[in-house]
């Protein structure tokens, strides 16, 4: 029994991380209408650009805050960059420039750091006692960092003015210009929201593997993408449902032996199956093809 | 000088060319209608004006300024609205949820509660159904709340394209009887339709498009006797 609460809450921890990288999948499909398959890829660049301020400032708390800043902002250079010029253009010339950014900044990051991992020592936080249960100090922390950002942003997108200009122009970008609503500024906003939350994921992330190297994203970006495919890409809550369920499996999977080494064949069996009963994910809504 | 003027505009789907040369003027104060076939480009003039579509060759003026080359937000910020086609109303969002959007480049929270009541007045039935999914409003509640969202961003002139289409005779009556109403508070209006009767009776001036050109125009009462208007569009 122990053990079980020990693994749920590991899984609550993983989830929340995957939750978090996943909100940006989502949130950039439900309103640019893309997949932005780099979207894993700016985790490692922030865990690159968190090392490096650590280095120049040796403290740990302002590198953080500089690294989700810049993330931030390299998202929305992203978007300027690469797809704003494609706007209009078909979704498979956005998917393939998708996957050309993200191998662009694979052999970027290479060429800068190297292929070999680099060790990322974050903070050394110890366990705690729980009502007699032993958990580790980090993942209380992944998991209350998960809440709050859930909270405040499932609040801002409810009651913001920006919040509901974002559900306008994801459900309809022609009337949310006739109200007035710049679309492109709303895109880039999506992705700056995006990709600081994949900066937070990236940190969080640390804690659990302090390790990166050129393709530190890939693994967390296709366990996202699956998890938002699983919660109903586009739909907010969703992805965060679908976070935390995949997370779940996976710990549940891994502290079972005879399952262990199939852990990620079980999660992408239960994409396969859930795809196959209902092919918009948990939450997701049929969209009506509109003439 | 008009208030809004469309020189010789151009338009294409594609190589297809759907407006060759259309020119027409809306002044200030007047309720004009384009009225016009299947296909005849009615609502593509709409979405010119109102930069959702590319125009080509030709130019749109409002107020004196060129609008042609603008994007749709900034169009709307000028004070010009379009109730567009099919409504388009945000279906995830509560009639006041839509209702706000519509106020999205008014700054003042206090004018925009005033307006919201303002509205409700006009539509009690919007107030009884204010916290409701507008996706799940009749189509002719959705039409009106679609016209109330328009009137939330006070423009000086509102495009209509096409408010009759799939509503009750009963309820068509209602909707003109409303734009009526809006043209008395001082919007201008400009009003496409396939119901031409109802809209060359209550238009200013008129004209008649036909595959990408207009072919004719005048006077709401010049047209509905105008014998070659009546066959087509009147129904003999």
């Amino acid at each position: 029994m122990l053990d079980f609460i020990v693994t749920f809450i590991n899984g609550l921890s993983l989830g929340g991380i995957y939750a978090m990288i996943a909100l940006g999948y989502t949130m950039v499909y439900g309103i640019a209408k893309m997949l932005n398959f780099a979207h894993g890829d700016i985790i490692m660049v922030s865990g690159y650009i968190l090392i490096v301020f650590m280095g120049i400032t040796g403290n740990i708390p302002l590198s953080i805050l500089i690294s989700i800043f810049f993330a931030g902002m390299f998202g929305v250079l992203m978007e300027k960059s690469a797809y704003m010029p494609l706007r209009g253009a078909s979704p498979l010339a956005v998917l393939i420039t998708a996957i050309g950014v993200s191998y662009l900044l694979q052999s970027v990051a290479q060429m800068i750091f190297g292929s070999a991992p680099k060790y990322v020592v974050i903070a050394n936080l110890g366990s705690v006692n729980l009502f007699g249960l032993s958990i580790q100090l980090y993942k209380i922390i992944t998991l209350a960092v998960t809440i709050v950002i859930m909270v405040v942003l499932s609040l801002f997108i409810k009651f913001s003015k920006t919040g509901r200009a974002m559900i306008a122009v994801s459900e309809d970008r022609g009337a949310s210009g006739l109200m007035g609503i710049d679309s492109n500024k709303i895109i880039s906003i999506t992705f700056l929201i995006g990709a600081m939350l994949a900066s937070v994921a990236c940190t969080l992330y640390f804690l659990l593997t302090p390790n990166i190297n050129p393709t530190f994203g890939a693994k967390p970006g296709i366990k996202a993408f699956t998890a938002a495919v699983i919660g109903g890409i586009g739909s907010i809550p969703g992805a965060m449902i679908g976070g935390i369920f995949l997370g779940i499996i996976e710990c549940f999977s891994n502290s079972i032996p005879v399952l262990s080494p199939y852990t990620d064949a079980i999660e992408f069996l239960i994409l396969i199956i859930l795809l196959l009963v209902r092919p918009t994910g948990i939450l997701g809504k049929k969209r009506k093809e509109k003439v | 000088m008009a208030l809004l003027e469309i020189n010789n505009i151009e338009v294409y789907y594609g190589v297809i060319k759907a407006l060759k040369g259309v020119s027409l003027e809306v002044n200030e104060g007047e309720i004009v209608a384009l009225i016009g076939a299947n296909g005849a480009g009615k609502s593509t003039t709409m979405k010119a004006v109102m930069g959702l579509i590319k125009v080509k060759e030709g130019s749109i003026t409002y107020n004196s300024k060129r609008i042609d080359k603008l994007k749709t937000h900034e169009i709307v910020k000028m004070g010009l609205t379009l109730v567009p086609e099919g409504r388009r109303i945000f279906q995830e969002l509560t009639v006041y949820e839509n209702l706000m959007m519509g106020a999205y480049t008014i700054k003042s929270q206090e004018k925009i509660k005033e307006d919201i009541k303002e509205i409700f007045s006009l539509f009690p039935r919007l107030e009884e159904r204010k916290n409701q999914i507008a996706g799940t409003l009749s189509g002719g509640e959705q039409q009106m709340l679609a016209i109330s969202r328009a009137l939330m961003s006070h423009p000086k002139m509102m495009l209509l394209d096409e408010p009759s289409m799939g509503l009750s005779p009963i309820l068509v009556d209602e909707v003109f009887g409303i734009i009526k109403k809006i043209h008395e508070n001082g919007t201008t209006i400009f009003i496409v339709e396939q119901n031409a009767e109802k809209a060359l009776s209550i238009a200013d001036k008129a004209y008649v498009l036909e595959t990408g050109n207009v072919i004719l125009s005048g006077t709401g009462k010049e047209l509905k006797s105008n014998d070659s208007v009546r066959k087509a569009y009147l129904g003999g």
